[in-house]
């Protein structure tokens, strides 16, 4: 029934689009019409199909709030929220055919029956109301042709008007993911102390399921999970930070047009290769090398999931990050500085190192924040070879876990939504979400600055 | 000031820093490339058996049934077993997937002589041993007993072992036996969340751009959108996950592990890479076109779809296809939505429940099974092949469709 309502809606708009324009067409012939042809018709077609699809939309809503709370009326004895929400989704099923299976509850029966002749009343109104509106703005919009009708005005605006809300659709995706987060939080620190979760140094997520168990409790403490962060993301910038400016100063320094046309992308691949693949990477190949290496330099107490896997991996991650941010910042310095230095006998090392550099290190600092910010947000590599076990310790050999992989582990699987366990991974997040942003800020403010000081 | 020989040394020294950092970052991608190939080839190869059946044709091959048929022609080839124990040990070492083959070909081959060696699945214990992934240590290798090894250098030396081209990989969905495992599902479940990923984002993404490039008047408004849209960028891939959790689970209640939802994930975090990169392209194109336009008497939406978007089209379409690129490898806003699970079946369509190509991935690199490596490798390397086919054609669109102005 509505996919021929939809049918029919959009066959009179192109009748109506096919109509207006050819009348337009016959109009311009002898005289000169302010908008072009195509424009009537692209009038009527709009004014067919937008109003009635909205209102279809609109109407589909409303009722769905409606039946939903009348049904709810027929299981009023039963006090659990999920459970009301169990038997409406189960009667909406049988009625709609997806299931037969029938509920054990003395409301059943008269709630398929209240919903059946809801759904058939609401199917002839909506089916009748629609049609009529759509007939009525088609019969309307037929009339509009002519000489002086700003049909073109009409369309543009609407036009103009998407293209705003494009543009603020981004900002509800932030306030999507503020509110979501933040709502989740606000929900955890109900049973969990704000000051517990920020500065408490015990963290285990496992809530006991049954009462009588004995010892986990769960505590939420997310200090060693910090910390985790910290050291694996120190450990990566101790990799990337190095390898990705001296890269950065010789391919923009030293190397010839040709090398650096052919190093500068290759080793832009590394930031194009699936993080995943990075954590397989960790698992096959660098966990059993720093093994090795821990038994010929007979360390025994080293965890096969240390820190220092997981953070030299993503260190390699991080390299072109560094390199490109960095190559930016440097090629950002004026010519005229470089070849100053160069022109009074200084060497091209002594020149990047007294000059350069030092000209360019806003650019440098907002590049290594902004690569810090991506290697505490990254998430596969640590989740593959890093722990779970949130160990507070500094030591790299050690296995330490970390915001991300606290998340994934606790939202993968069964979940249920009101144990303060699924409630912390939000939290979490909340706190990611919060760090990086203001990392993200600081370096694009730190890296503006700077340029406007050139230009 | 220091002699000039110290200086040309530090010079030397700075300059070898520099080349030894570039040699660094090269060199970690080969080994890790080097590595992927040398792993995950293998994988395009699997073990068969062969095994000598007798069937004759008047037998009705629909009453046969398949296992315990193929069970007893495999055991008629090693007379000498006796005991339960050997005869179980030399079964296991057909895969489970062998007897749907068997199935396969008797019904394929109603009303006609089955005489001869035919070839089956073999399992993945005997699969690892065949390409040596497993090494032999006197009489056992791996998982495989001394009944086995027997049986398998029989086998060897009558040439009843081999090495054919891997059917299932690319065939069939995961599977609890490595043998049988592929990655048909990930890869349709990936395709299906990319189109819907770029069906909602490329529209949304190039308007809002048109809008902030060429509509917006440089005010507070837009300010803002521009900032929110550059930090949405650095947002961490998890926490869209988590967005599309509470919004497309919880509040409008899709259905879990779906590619659509995996799509509309994507979708929100591709959105600032194609917004970022359109609006370059349409910055790039020269005002004096516009200005041509306008003075012809088009009007701003006029100039703007007739001239301004063809124009920066190649441009938009780079950074298109390089954001997409960037959502096929994503993995974990997708263990968010549940697109995680254990899935037997290819997606009929973007509403059953998949995976993705790197959720597999990550599934069978957890996988304790040792079998599963190499598999990993060639599913890794079939994730690469797309990246590197999409980066190809973005690098192509742009010097064919580039014009310097």
């Amino acid at each position: 029934m509505i996919s021929f309502l939809v049918v029919l809606i959009f066959g009179l708009a192109v009748y109506g689009f096919i109509l207006n324009s050819s009348k337009a067409r016959a109009l311009a012939e002898f005289n000169i019409l302010h908008s072009q042809p195509h424009y009537h018709g692209l009038y009527s077609a709009f004014m067919t199909i937008v109003p009635a699809i909205i209102l279809l939309i609109f109407w589909s809503f409303i009722v769905n709030m409606i039946s939903n709370i009348t049904l709810k009326d027929f299981f009023s004895d039963v006090t659990d929220d999920g459970l009301v929400k169990f038997y409406t989704e189960g009667v909406i099923a049988y009625v709609e055919g997806t299931t037969d299976r029938i509920i054990d509850h003395v409301g059943f029966i008269p709630a398929v029956e209240h919903y059946q002749s809801l759904q058939s009343s609401n199917q002839i109104l909506k089916f009748a109301v629609v049609l009529m509106l759509t007939l009525i703005l088609f019969k309307h919009s037929l009339k509009f042709v002519e000489v002086t009708f700003k049909a073109r005005d009409f369309i543009e605006r609407i036009v103009i008007l998407v293209m705003r809300a494009s543009a603020v659709f981004a900002i509800f995706v932030t306030i999507g993911i503020v509110l979501s987060l933040l709502f989740e939080t606000l929900r955890f620190f109900e049973s969990v102390n704000v000051f517990d979760f920020l500065f408490g140094t015990h963290w285990s997520p496992q809530m006991a399921i049954r009462a009588d168990q004995v010892g986990s409790s769960g505590s939420f403490g997310a200090v060693p999970v910090f910390v985790g962060t910290l050291l694996i993301s120190l450990i990566a910038m101790a990799v990337a930070g190095p390898i990705g400016m001296y890269s950065a100063i010789y391919l923009s320094q030293y190397a010839s047009d040709k090398v650096r046309s052919y190093a500068k992308p290759i080793i832009e691949i590394l930031a194009g290769i699936p993080t995943v693949v990075y954590g397989f990477f960790a698992v096959i190949t660098v966990a059993p090398f720093f093994r090795d290496m821990g038994t010929f330099l007979s360390f025994t107490n080293m965890s096969s999931e240390s820190a220092i896997v997981a953070g030299t991996v993503m260190g390699i991650m991080i390299i072109p990050f560094v390199a490109s941010l960095t190559d930016d910042a440097l090629t950002a310095v004026p010519q005229s500085l470089k070849e100053g230095s160069l022109a009074m006998g200084a060497t091209i090392s002594e020149t990047t190192k007294q000059v350069i550099i030092p000209a360019s290190f806003h650019g440098i600092v907002g590049s290594f924040l902004l690569a810090f910010s991506r290697a505490i947000g990254e998430t596969m590599i640590v989740v593959m070879a890093a722990g779970f076990a949130a160990n507070m310790t500094f030591n790299p050999f050690d296995s330490v876990s970390t915001v991300t992989v606290q998340i994934v582990g606790l939202l993968t699987g069964d979940q249920e939504f009101d144990s303060p366990k699924t409630l912390s991974a939000f939290a979490l997040a909340f706190v990611l979400f919060f760090i990086t942003l203001i990392l993200n800020v600081i370096s694009l403010a730190i890296v503006k600055r700077y340029r406007e000081q050139y230009e | 000031m220091n002699s000039i020989t110290a200086r040309n040394k530090s010079e030397k020294r700075f300059k070898m820093y520099g080349k030894v950092a570039v040699t660094v970052a090269i060199s970690f991608l080969v080994i890790l490339l080097y590595n992927i190939f040398s792993s995950g080839i293998s994988a395009f190869k699997q073990t068969y058996v062969a095994v000598q059946l007798d069937i004759p044709a008047n037998l009705d091959k629909k009453t046969l049934n398949p296992r315990s048929e193929l069970n007893k022609s495999f055991l008629k080839m090693f007379p000498d077993l006796q005991s339960r124990a050997e005869k179980r040990a030399a079964l296991s070492l057909l895969s489970k997937g062998a007897r749907y083959e068997f199935k396969d070909l008797l019904l394929n081959n109603e009303g006609k002589d089955l005489k001869g060696y035919y070839w089956f699945l073999a399992s993945s214990d005997l699969d690892m041993y065949i390409k040596g992934t497993v090494k032999r240590q006197g009489d056992t290798a791996g998982r495989i007993d001394e009944y086995q090894m027997k049986l398998i250098d029989i086998l060897q030396s009558k040439n009843l072992v081999e090495l054919h081209s891997n059917k299932y990989l690319f065939s069939s969905a995961d599977s609890r036996e490595p043998e049988m495992a592929g990655i048909k599902g990930a890869i349709l479940g990936s395709l299906y969340a990319i189109i819907i990923a770029f069906l909602v984002s490329f529209p949304i993404a190039v308007m809002s751009a048109v809008y902030l490039e060429k509509i917006a008047t440089k005010n507070r408004f837009s300010d803002i959108i521009e900032t929110n849209i550059n930090n949405l960028a650095a947002v961490p891939s998890i926490v869209f996950g988590l967005l599309g959790l509470a919004i497309f689970l919880n509040f409008f209640e899709l259905p879990r592990s779906a590619p659509l939802v995996g799509g509309l994930t994507l979708a929100l975090m591709t959105l600032p890479t194609i917004v970022i990169a359109a609006r370059a392209a349409i910055k790039s194109v020269p005002p004096s076109i516009e200005e041509a336009a306008i003075g012809l008497g088009a009007s701003k939406v006029q100039t703007i779809f007739g001239f301004t978007l063809p124009l920066a089209m190649p441009g938009i379409l780079t950074g298109t296809i390089i954001g997409i690129a960037q959502a096929i490898g994503e993995t974990a806003p997708l263990l968010m939505i549940g697109m995680v699970a254990f899935v037997v079946d290819a997606p009929g369509g973007p509403m059953d429940a998949s995976t993705a190509l790197p959720v597999q991935i990550y599934l069978w690199a957890d996988s304790p099974e040792r079998a599963f490596t190499e598999r990993t490798s060639a599913a890794i390397m079939v994730l690469l092949g797309f990246l590197i086919l999409l980066n190809l054609t973005a690098i192509y669109l742009r010097k064919k469709l580039e014009k310097k102005w």
